[in-house]
Formats: C-alpha cells, sequence, structure tokens
C-alpha cells in the first residue's frame, strides 16, 4: 500500500471514475474483449481454411479429368446450296466452329455459317472442258488439302485458307481457296485416263503427293515438289512419278502417310496393299493384311492425326486402329492390328479424326455417330444422330462442334462436344498402352509435343516407380543407420556427449536439400562412378572393423578402459570409422583391378548392368541422409521417454543391457519407431531437388541400382512452368501433386495417431 | 573375457549401435567441413604451375599454364577404357585436373593431365591471372602494355603502370555500368509508366487530345534525356578502350587483351601470404556484393542474397500474424474436442507435406487464379502482358507462407500451452478479460515461443528451392524488387535465390566446371546462413524454457 498524499480524515473525492465513465469503460471493455474473441476467431479459421483450400483447389483442378464426356445434337442446319444439288462429297468446320464448308460433286464449295445455315460465300472450281467431277480425295484434316477428280483422267488439288481480318476491332474470318499446284488440272500418270475411284493427296517431306487408284486396280502416283524463286517469287514445280504395280482388285481407298514411306491401298474385300514407296524408282509390295475378317468388307478407313495409325471400321460396325510395328529381327515393319473399339449397331459410313489428338468420329448405317479415343483404346460416346446413314461429318479443329450429314436428309445436324481430356482413363495413365511407333505395350511418361501429331505419352507408373524406387534405397541407408544410432544415443550415450550430438544430428534436417542434391550430384555422382568398389568394401569393412575394435576394447587392461566412461563407444569409434573410410578409399583402385579387370563400371556395363552417373545409388545416398535427421529424432525421443522404471527392472531381473534393449525397449517405444519410419518415408516421396539433382531424371521403369529415376515431384519441377494452363498434361501434373499430398497426409497422419497413442500409454504406464 | 562370452553379452550389438551414430556425425560434420573448405577455399589466389606435357598419343611435347583444382588416382584400365594412351604394364595412374583459362584462345578451359607425362613444375613469379568480364580467366605473362596501339611499358616497369590503368578502366567501367544500370534503367521505366498511363486513359475513354500532347511531351523529355545519357555512355566507352596489354600465353603465342575486359589481375606466385589473405578479404566482398556475371558462373552474388531475403521478409510479415492468430484460436477460443484435435494433426502434418505441393498450388491458385484476377481488376492497361498474373515476388511470399505457417502455428502453441496456468487464472482473477488476459499477459509471456518459431519458418523458407522454381525465382532477374523507382517494393517483380542460384550455375550452366567453385560459395553462405538462424532460434528456446521454469516455480 503506497502511502496517500491525503490525510485519513479527510475524506477526498473518489478516484474511482465517475458512473458514467465506469459504464462507458466496461462497455469498451467488453467489446475489445469481443473484437479480440472474433477477430481471432475469424483469422483463425481463415488460415484453417487457407490450409483446406490446398486440397480443394488440387482437386478442383484435377476434378475436370474424371468429368463424362458429352456430345449432342445442338442445333440443325438446312443443307445450303439449294440452287446446287450435286451430292456432298465432303464438309469441313473451320477454327473457330462458325463457317463450314460443303463440297459438292460439281465442283462447288458452299462456305456457310454453321450456326443458321446462311450461305457466306460460294466458289466454283473451273472444270475442264467437257468434264465432270468423278472422284474426291483428302487429306490429313490439319493440312485442310484436298483433290477434285475429273472424268478425264485429271485432278486438281485444292486447299481452303482462313484468313483472318480485324476491321474495326471485330475478328472477320475469310474462307479462300489456294491451289499449291496451280490452278490448272494436273495428271499424274500417263496410263490412266478413265475415272479414279479412289484419290489422296498428302503433304509430306519433299513436296505433295496425290495418287490415284482405278477400279481396275492400277495406282497412279506422283510426287511434286514446289521451290519459290528466290528472285522472282515464282513458284516452280517440279514432279516425279513414281511406277506402282496394279492390284489384282479394285482400289477403295488409297492413303499415303507423311513421311511418304508407305501407300496403303484397300480393295473392294478388305484387303490391305502396303507399298513400300521410300524409293521412288522402285516401290514395291511389302505385304498383303486382311483387314476384316471373311465376310465382311472395310466400308471406311482414315489415318489419325500424324498419319501413324490406320482406323478401319467394317460392314459389321467394327472399328480397329492398325499400325506399322517393327520386327526386330528382320528389319521390317508390318501393319499390325492393334486395338479395336466398342463396334457401332451398323456399317461404318464415314471416320472423322480430330486435329490435334488421338480421336475420331465414326459415323454408321443406322444413324449412329461414336466418339473413340486411339490412345486410351475408349469410345467414349455414341449418339444416335439420324435415323438414315450418316454421309458426312466434319469435326472443328479444336474439336468441340461438328456438322453431321445424313445421306436422304436435306439437313445439317450441328453437334455440340465436350471432351477435352479424352487419354486420362484409369488404363491411360496406370495401364499399359501400345503407343503409336512403339513395339509392344509399355509404361511411358513421355509428355513433350513437338507438334500436334506427337502422342503424348502419360503414363503415371514411371513416376511412381521411380518415386518408390528412390524412396526405398533412401531408405534402406536411412532407416538402419538412423534407429541404431538414435537406440544408442536414447539408451547407452552419456549425457553430456548426447547434449552435442542431438543437435548437431537434428541440425541436419535444416540443411537446405538444394546443397545435399548440389553435392550428390556434382561432387559424389563422379567420385563414385570412379571409385565403385568403395561401397561395396566399405559395407563390409565398416561393420566388420567396428566390431574388433569392440572386442579389441573389452580386451585392454580395466585400467586403461576407465580413462574411458561407458556411455562413450561413439565417440571412440569416430577415429576407428575414419581410419576404416580411408582403408576402403585407398584399396579401391587395388579392388577394381584385382577383380574387375581394373573398372568396376566398366565391368557392370560388361556384365549387362546399365550404369548411368547419376542413378538411384546416389540418390539414394543423398536422401538417405536427408532422411536421417528425421527418423532419427524422432526414434530417439520414442526410445529415450521409455519410462525408467521398465528398464531398470529388467536389468534388476539380471537381463543384460542388450537384453534390456531389445525385449523392453524396443518393443515399448516400437510404435515410434514406426510412425519414425513412417514420416521419413513420407520425406523421402516427396523431397524434389535432391532427386532433380542426382538422378538424371529419365523416367525409366526398372528398380537397377545404377539407374537413374523419375520421381512425381522432380516431374512436376521440371515440367509444371512449361506446360499449357488447362491441358491434359497440366491436369495430370496437378492430379501427381494431388497423389503425392493425399500419400503424404495420409503417412503423416497414421504415423501422427501412432505417436499420440503411445505417449498416452507412457503417460499411463 | 573370451570371444564367446563377449559376443553372447550383446556387447558386439552396443558396439553396432554406436557405430551407427559415430557413422552419421562423421557424415554430418564431414558434409559440413566439405563446404566450407570448398567454400572458404574459393577466393583464396591458388599458385598457377608452368609445365610441359607430353601428349601421350602422340608424344608431342606442349607447354602448359594452368591452376591445379584436384589430383585423382584411377586404374590404369578405367583410363584405357576411356580412350587415354596409358602403357599396359601401368596398374595406378594419377591425374590432375588444370584450370587453363583462355577458353577463347583455346577452347578448353578444364583439361585432365596425367603425371607421368608432366614435365618439372615450375611456378615463375611473372604469371599472371587476369579476371576477365567474358570468356573467364586468362593465363599467361605480361609482354608489354599498350595505349592506342603504342608500347608505354615493358619489363620491371609494366606491372605497377598497368595496376594504375587498369583502376582507370575500371572506375570508367564503374561509371557505365552506373549509367547503364541506374539512370537508363530509371528512364525506361518512366517511359513504360507514360505508356501505361496513356493505355490507361484509353481504356477509360478519358484520352482527349491535350491530354496525348501531355504524353507525347513526357516521352519526348525522356528520350532526350536518354539520347544524352547514351552520348555520355560512347564516349566513356570510346575511352575505356584506350589501353591494352599483350600477354604470352602457353605455347608463345602473344594475345592482347583489352583493359576494359579486366576486372581484376593478380600474380600468385608473387603474392606474400599477408597480400594473398588482403586479396581474399577483397575477392570474398567482391563475392558477396557483386553482380553475377556470364550466365552466373561469375562474379557475385549479390543479386540472389537480396532476393532471399527480401522474399524471406515479405513471407515473415505475412506468416507472423496469422500463423499467431491461429494458433491462439486453437489454444485459447476454440471449443477443445475432436474435431479441434483433427484439425490440429491435420495442420500439423502439413508440415510434412511435400513442398513441390505447395509450389503447385501456388502457381495455380495464386499466379493464375488470384493474380489473373487481379490484372484483370487494377492493371488492364498492361493486358496481355500479365504484372501479377505471372510468377513474381508476392507469390512466392505467400506460397512460402503458407508452407511455413504449420511451422509458426506449433511453436506458438508450444509457448502458449507452457504459460502456467496460474498466471492466467491470476490475471482472470482481477478480473481481466480474456481478451485482455490474453493480449496483456499470455501473449507477451509466449513472444519468444513466436519468435523460435518464426526463425524456424525462416530458416526453412531460406532454404527451400522447389516450390519456389514455380512461384517466382529466376535464373537471372534484370531488376532487384527494391529501387529508387515508386512503389519502391515491387512485389510483382521475378526474383533471385540463392538456393536456386546453386541449382542453377550446378547443373544448367554451359560452364558446370568453371562455375563448381562459385557454387560452393554460394552453398556455404548458405548453409552459414541457415545454421546462424537455427542456432538462434535453438538459443532463444532454451532461454525461453529456463525462464518458464524459474517462473512457474
Amino acid at each position: 500500500m503506497s502511502a496517500t498524499p491525503h490525510p485519513p480524515a479527510i475524506l477526498g473525492p473518489s478516484l474511482l471514475p465517475n458512473p458514467e465513465r465506469r459504464q462507458k469503460l466496461r462497455k469498451t471493455r467488453a467489446f475489445r474483449d469481443g473484437l479480440s474473441r472474433h477477430g481471432v476467431g475469424a483469422a483463425g479459421v481463415g488460415v484453417i481454411l487457407a490450409l483446406a483450400l490446398i486440397f480443394v483447389y488440387l482437386f478442383y483442378e484435377t476434378s475436370p479429368l474424371l468429368k463424362p464426356v458429352s456430345m449432342e445434337v445442338a442445333t440443325e442446319v438446312t443443307v445450303p446450296g439449294d440452287d446446287d444439288l450435286a451430292p456432298t462429297v465432303h464438309l469441313t468446320l473451320d477454327r473457330f466452329e462458325t463457317i463450314g464448308g460443303r463440297f459438292s460433286a460439281s465442283g462447288v464449295i458452299t462456305f456457310f455459317s454453321a450456326d443458321n445455315g446462311r450461305i457466306l460465300s460460294r466458289k466454283q472450281v473451273t472444270l475442264p472442258d467437257g468434264a465432270t467431277v468423278t472422284a474426291f480425295g483428302r487429306s490429313e484434316s490439319r493440312k485442310s488439302l484436298f483433290v477434285y477428280g475429273f472424268s478425264d483422267g485429271s485432278m486438281l488439288p485444292l486447299r481452303v485458307d482462313y484468313e483472318q481480318t480485324f476491321p474495326q476491332g471485330v475478328r472477320v474470318i475469310t474462307p479462300m481457296l489456294a491451289f499449291p499446284l496451280g490452278d490448272e488440272p494436273i495428271r499424274v500418270s500417263g496410263g490412266i485416263t478413265g475415272n479414279y475411284s479412289a484419290l489422296t493427296l498428302v503433304d509430306g517431306r519433299g513436296g505433295y503427293v496425290v495418287a490415284g487408284g482405278t477400279d481396275r486396280g492400277a495406282i497412279a502416283m506422283a510426287l511434286f515438289s514446289t521451290r519459290t524463286n528466290m528472285f522472282t517469287g515464282a513458284v516452280e514445280i517440279s514432279r516425279e512419278d513414281y511406277n506402282l504395280p496394279a492390284i489384282p482388285r479394285p482400289v477403295q481407298q488409297l492413303l499415303v502417310n507423311e513421311s511418304l514411306r508407305n501407300l496403303f491401298a484397300i480393295d473392294d474385300q478388305g484387303t490391305l496393299y502396303n507399298f513400300d514407296i521410300i524409293d521412288g524408282n522402285n516401290p514395291r509390295l511389302v505385304e498383303q493384311v486382311d483387314l476384316v475378317p471373311e465376310g465382311v468388307t472395310v466400308t471406311a478407313a482414315e489415318f489419325l492425326v500424324g498419319s501413324r495409325s490406320l482406323i478401319v471400321g467394317g460392314s459389321d460396325g467394327s472399328l480397329s486402329q492398325w499400325f506399322l510395328v517393327r520386327d526386330e529381327e528382320t528389319g521390317i515393319s508390318h501393319m499390325t492390328r492393334i486395338r479395336g473399339f466398342r463396334a457401332q449397331p451398323g456399317a461404318i459410313t464415314f471416320i472423322e479424326p480430330e486435329y490435334s489428338r488421338k480421336g475420331f468420329l465414326a459415323g454408321d448405317a443406322t444413324g449412329a455417330v461414336g466418339l473413340h479415343y486411339a490412345t486410351s483404346s475408349v469410345s467414349l460416346k455414341q449418339i444416335q444422330v439420324a435415323d438414315g446413314p450418316i454421309s458426312r461429318i466434319a469435326i472443328s479443329p479444336i474439336n468441340s462442334r461438328a456438322l453431321v450429314k445424313t445421306e436422304d436428309s436435306a439437313a445439317l445436324q450441328v453437334l455440340a462436344i465436350d471432351n477435352p481430356h479424352p487419354q486420362t482413363s484409369l488404363s491411360g495413365l496406370w495401364g499399359k498402352v501400345w503407343y503409336e511407333g512403339r513395339g509392344q505395350p509399355e509404361f511411358i511418361w513421355q509428355s513433350s509435343s513437338a507438334d500436334d501429331a506427337f502422342e503424348s505419352k502419360l503414363s503415371l507408373v514411371p513416376l511412381t516407380i521411380g518415386t518408390l524406387k528412390a524412396a526405398l534405397f533412401a531408405m534402406l541407408l536411412a532407416t538402419p543407420l538412423a534407429i541404431m544410432g538414435a537406440i544408442y544415443t536414447a539408451y547407452f550415450m552419456s549425457q553430456p556427449m548426447r547434449r552435442i550430438v542431438k543437435p548437431s544430428i537434428e541440425l541436419m534436417e535444416a540443411l537446405p536439400t538444394v546443397i545435399l542434391g548440389f553435392l550428390a550430384g556434382i561432387w559424389l555422382a563422379p567420385y563414385i562412378e570412379n571409385n565403385l568398389p568403395i561401397l561395396f568394401v566399405g559395407l563390409l569393412l565398416i561393420p566388420f572393423g567396428v566390431l574388433v575394435a569392440g572386442f579389441a576394447w573389452s580386451r585392454l587392461p580395466q585400467n586403461f578402459r576407465n580413462f574411458v566412461p561407458p556411455g562413450w563407444e561413439g565417440a571412440l569409434l569416430i577415429p576407428v570409422v575414419i581410419a576404416l573410410g580411408w582403408i576402403t578409399v585407398t584399396s579401391s583402385p587395388w579392388i577394381e583391378l584385382a577383380f574387375f579387370n581394373g573398372s568396376m563400371r566398366q565391368w557392370l556395363t560388361d556384365v549387362g548392368i546399365p550404369y548411368d552417373q547419376r542413378n538411384a545409388l546416389i540418390v539414394g545416398l543423398a536422401m538417405g541422409f536427408a532422411v536421417i535427421p528425421t527418423i532419427f529424432s524422432i526414434t530417439e525421443d520414442a526410445v529415450f521417454n521409455v519410462p525408467r522404471h521398465l528398464t531398470q527392472g529388467s536389468l534388476a531381473l539380471g537381463a543384460t543391457p542388450w537384453q534390456t534393449v531389445v525385449g523392453v525397449v524396443l518393443l515399448t517405444a516400437s510404435p515410434g519407431i514406426f510412425s519414425a519410419v513412417m514420416i521419413g518415408f513420407g520425406r523421402a516421396v516427396g523431397e524434389t531437388m535432391i532427386v532433380l539433382m542426382a538422378s538424371g531424371n529419365s523416367p525409366i521403369v526398372n528398380f537397377n541400382l545404377f539407374e537413374g529415376m523419375r520421381t512425381l515431384a522432380a516431374n512436376i519441377a521440371v515440367e509444371l512452368p512449361e506446360t499449357a494452363v488447362g491441358s491434359t498434361h497440366f491436369r495430370v501434373l496437378f492430379l501427381s501433386a494431388l497423389v503425392l499430398l493425399v500419400f503424404t497426409f495420409v503417412i503423416n497422419t497414421v504415423a501422427e495417431v501412432v505417436r499420440q497413442r503411445l505417449r498416452q500409454r507412457y503417460a499411463s504406464l | 573375457m573370451n570371444m564367446k562370452k563377449w559376443w553372447k553379452s550383446g556387447a558386439p550389438w552396443i558396439w553396432l549401435n554406436a557405430g551407427a551414430i559415430s557413422i552419421s556425425i562423421i557424415m554430418v560434420f564431414g558434409l559440413l567441413l566439405l563446404i566450407l573448405v570448398r567454400g572458404f577455399g574459393t577466393f583464396w589466389p591458388h599458385p598457377v604451375v608452368q609445365t610441359t606435357y607430353q601428349v601421350p598419343a602422340t608424344g608431342e611435347q606442349v607447354e602448359m599454364i594452368g591452376e591445379l583444382r584436384r589430383s585423382e588416382t584411377l586404374t590404369g584400365q578405367a583410363l584405357r577404357e576411356a580412350g587415354v594412351a596409358i602403357p599396359e604394364d601401368q596398374l595406378l595412374v594419377t591425374r590432375h585436373l588444370f584450370k587453363l583459362g583462355n577458353r577463347d584462345v583455346t577452347g578448353r578451359d578444364f583439361t585432365y593431365f596425367i603425371d607421368d607425362f608432366l614435365g618439372e613444375w615450375r611456378y615463375p613469379r611473372d604469371i599472371t591471372v587476369l579476371e576477365r568480364r567474358e570468356w573467364g580467366d586468362f593465363f599467361g605473362q605480361p609482354v608489354r602494355l599498350l595505349e592506342e596501339g603504342q608500347v608505354i611499358a615493358v619489363g620491371d616497369a609494366l606491372w605497377p603502370e598497368f595496376q594504375e590503368r587498369l583502376n582507370r578502366s575500371n572506375r570508367l567501367f564503374d561509371e557505365l555500368r552506373q549509367i547503364e544500370r541506374r539512370d537508363i534503367g530509371n528512364i525506361s521505366f518512366r517511359l513504360e509508366r507514360v505508356r501505361l498511363d496513356q493505355r490507361r486513359a484509353e481504356l477509360r475513354g478519358t484520352l482527349t487530345p491535350e491530354l496525348e500532347a501531355e504524353f507525347a511531351a513526357r516521352r519526348a523529355a525522356l528520350n532526350a534525356e536518354y539520347a544524352t545519357l547514351q552520348e555520355r555512355l560512347n564516349a566513356l566507352r570510346a575511352e575505356s578502350r584506350r589501353d591494352a596489354l599483350v600477354m604470352r600465353v602457353a605455347g608463345g603465342e602473344e594475345v592482347t587483351v583489352r583493359l576494359d575486359q579486366i576486372v581484376n589481375a593478380w600474380q600468385p606466385n608473387n603474392m606474400s601470404v599477408l597480400a594473398k589473405i588482403g586479396f581474399y578479404v577483397r575477392d570474398f566482398f567482391n563475392f558477396i556484393f557483386g553482380y553475377p556475371r556470364e550466365a552466373n558462373t561469375e562474379g557475385g552474388i549479390f543479386p540472389a542474397i537480396f532476393g532471399t531475403v527480401v522474399m524471406v521478409l515479405v513471407m515473415s510479415i505475412i506468416v507472423t500474424p496469422f500463423g499467431v492468430l491461429a494458433a491462439i484460436y486453437l489454444r485459447e477460443y476454440a471449443k477443445q474436442g475432436v474435431l479441434l484435435k483433427t484439425i490440429r494433426i491435420s495442420v500439423y502434418n502439413l508440415a510434412g507435406v511435400p513442398s513441390i505441393v505447395f509450389g503447385v498450388f501456388g502457381l495455380g491458385f495464386f499466379v493464375y487464379v488470384t493474380g489473373g484476377a487481379i490484372d484483370r481488376a487494377f492493371y488492364p492497361e498492361a493486358l496481355p502482358a500479365p504484372t501479377f498474373g505471372t510468377p513474381g515476388l508476392f507469390w512466392a511470399s505467400l506460397t512460402l507462407a503458407l508452407l511455413t505457417l504449420p511451422v509458426v502455428i506449433v511453436s506458438t502453441e508450444e509457448g502458449l500451452a507452457r504459460i502456467p496456468s496460474t498466471i492466467r487464472q491470476g490475471s482472470l482473477a482481477l478480473g481481466a478479460t480474456k481478451g485482455e488476459t490474453l493480449w496483456k499477459v499470455v501473449v507477451p509471456l509466449a513472444t519468444p515461443a513466436m519468435m523460435t518459431g518464426l526463425i524456424l519458418a525462416i530458416a526453412r523458407a531460406a532454404g527451400e528451392v522447389a516450390p519456389l522454381m514455380l512461384v517466382g525465382v529466376v535464373k537471372l532477374a534484370p531488376t532487384l524488387p527494391i529501387d529508387g523507382n515508386f512503389p519502391f517494393l515491387h512485389l510483382e517483380r521475378k526474383i533471385m535465390h540463392l538456393g536456386f542460384h546453386i541449382y542453377d550455375v550446378g547443373f544448367q550452366s554451359p560452364h558446370a566446371e568453371a562455375a563448381e567453385q562459385l557454387v560452393y560459395a554460394t552453398a556455404l553462405i548458405l548453409v552459414l546462413l541457415i545454421v546462424m538462424l537455427n542456432l538462434t532460434a535453438i538459443m532463444i528456446r532454451n532461454r525461453l524454457r529456463e525462464k518458464y521454469r524459474a517462473e512457474g516455480d
């Protein structure tokens, strides 16, 4: 109590504020208290929600992969060009899905609005005098090349270009016709004068190939190369005719692949004739393949984008994919059936491949249209568009709208398609897939794409195997070292030493993994490559040497041993281990000379084990190093906190210290050790930088110690900055992040729950 | 005690366990030692060897001048398989990796030489190392000094004269760089601002002809300023090209090196230990405060240190209030129960989630979703070039803040739990409200715990690289995130980072070998930073424990 300035007898004014102010003060305090409660509450809940948002957002970005495909008839427009009654030979749809094009048998090309059928423009192809259109052919959709064949045996290749202009800031698209080989009709081969039953043209490496076949089985083909004169700007066209042997039956369809290596002719019975056309002077027939069973004919066949795969539709509604598979022994590529798709109810009448990926639409004779995807070998959707047979389909380059014409109807059906990620079916991500040009189904991760025709290979198996491989080798090193070290530190080590050892090992947990990765990649990897034996010698020599040292110590006189109090064996062993390490390193070249012909790395290669400089061994060493502190710290805590009375009871009953450790300590602490290993494993699975820098990052599927790997985490770090936002690849990378998140979260939760149980048990003991 | 008894006693197992901890300790300290030795060794002026080498394949004698990097002993067979002609009867071969420099003259900077084919090693005092602005180091013997092509000095007079002229050329260079980096940088920044102002007015429809004229005037003024600077630059450049040094390289060829190409020059075989120490300190200083050159493989790492520090600071500003408030909520206000327990475990477990996952979230949600929305709302004039819709400092800091939230929450909660309940009850008994108890009594006492959490968070953030590769760290940022232009701190800029620097220079650079030492030095700086931060945190925590032990009694 402090003295008051006023004498007690005189009552001065009260030091308390007046009631009004007290009331106000009380209100302010209550308000502040409320503010604190609600403010803290809002912030706390906000933070928790923000952390939860990670799950929600990753799931949200991944979910479109699972969204079902939708395809439905959106509108119907009347077939434009009423005054041109000639039948439709082809349909197109532009990139912005607004302009349709109809190629008619009279050589008129009508461009119309795909929204309402209004005619935008009409172009008439100049026909030779007195001739009529008898055939029509096209290249791959993305090249937008077409060819009209006339009754006098000539033909006219043309291309549709869409010109974009922006008058008054509004995009206007004008379709234009271009004639890459001149606007005069050309003749492919002098031999054939009559009508072509099949026509095709290809814009391949080296020029345009135009080929035609007749119903007598004759095939004519020529390669046109164009060259623009540098000075005059004039286009010079040179041509080279190919003489192909005739086939015994009428040619129904001709297909030439983009690489200009093969010409496929399909006859009216469904037999494919595979011609090798690499040598223009000497094309030869490689093989004949029956594409469909006896009694069935091929009613439609088209290349998928990239012209490697052929989709064959049969009169029985069957659909199958074929491509050339190289026979490793003979070196000859054979046309092979890769997979079938779900059959459609009627004979396939038309196949329309997608522009930028390996999907296609197929229409059949019953009016059904099916949407299929080759890589993941799924039939995504099938709808009934009309009652009559489908005659033509046109899909837009961005795959979300299609025009369908039925044979006898005056209307065009406009389909709306929502199919952003057809490739990511369960089997596409996790199963073996037979990719184009490969010898057999495989697990491959190869996402980079040079162009639209590249088939992206998004198998998560190599990445998952790589992740497990890296984590496994890391755990192989870390688990024994960390657990044994922790048992010693917690149970045997003297307190002063423990106070130094524990923090220094825990400090390593904070060491940036980028430094470990850098050392592993730059220093360790080349060193190990040149001195491979040290690992194996060290693995044998160091434990053996430690045992010998221990035994030798036990034989030393007691007086001498008393210099070192018990619990300092670890310190005693440090010089021993360093010496053993030195012996190991110096002996390495001699071991190589004695057992491995002077170079163990070469020896490994000779016995058939591939060796990469940055391999699983290096990753295991570096990442094991990173995981040791995690496992060590938790195990040490668990062992150290085993109640003393348990161990003392065991020792009092006559058990040796080691028996006590095995029988009592380990048994009691085993849940803690388990959770330590789990948390360590979780850390190894998600580690990025070490793997990125020390593994070589090749996505291979094996557990070879001397080869690298690519893990999920490293893959994200490498590929995510370069992928297109919203693409399938982008979402698959998000999926792998989600997989990592859920996996580590579950592991950590299990470990945490186990640890809490253990804590309770210790408390109750 | 005989062998059998010893074996049965279980002692071997104890020794094996002791061996495990010894190995771990040796690994830990060996690693630190490796980084320390290699990192600190980077700046020492190593002697330069001059010798002859007999090329094994041809038997030809060549002269060699170089700095020994390292030596190793291999089996002769391994080298024979690599294509080196080693006599069949030679079992072991020692080879030396020499840094030859002169990348532009010979094309081979680093080369292995087999020990047996090397002649006597000599250390001539006049061998000079030139650190150049391009093409790495240059080794040779100075022959004569030129000014405008005329010989100025030869022999003994050369070296002092050269030093003087080198200082002059470096001063000119500093001035040049000042103009290029600061003054011209400012002008282009302001020009860009004029463009954006005009575009904004255009978008809002408020672009009047007067305004347009004003913009044109501002632009013209800036361009005029730029032209003056450009003139000055040209003058300086011409002046700095005055002097040149003729050097004799290994093999006798004479090469002329212009002085404006030289950063630093020294004669390592002619330096006393004291001079070497002085050189070492200067070199170390230049490394920390210098700017990188030649795709980051030479020069300093100042932008990386600066970027790391600024990013971590911004992260701390974000993570501290939120982490602390969340911890207070979890410990003091939330209703304790099964749900809260689940939430708590989940929050703790987020600390074990791979950091790359946070990076993916940051790139997707912060950069593309949030950043895209900010750009559309506030920076429409810059579109389609993104301002915040692209990885940058702020997003990197925010991602790291999210990553380190669990660390701060755990640590603060521990601190709050440690406060004896008597203190709390005392405050409540005196009539304080819960809020008053919390903010005036409990939280101040728990401040050291929060500091510990924050420091641990900073240590983790400073060493994290994987998520940053996705959300804002680049190999070479043209500008620092803080400069003299309003608003001074540029949160949208991309930054450089020590950890990423290590990854990039060590693994993506064209001259990985030349950069190796630099990477070791960078790693050393990073390790020192992180060890320091962690030790501070441990110290605070220990002091805190003792404090509460005292107050709890």
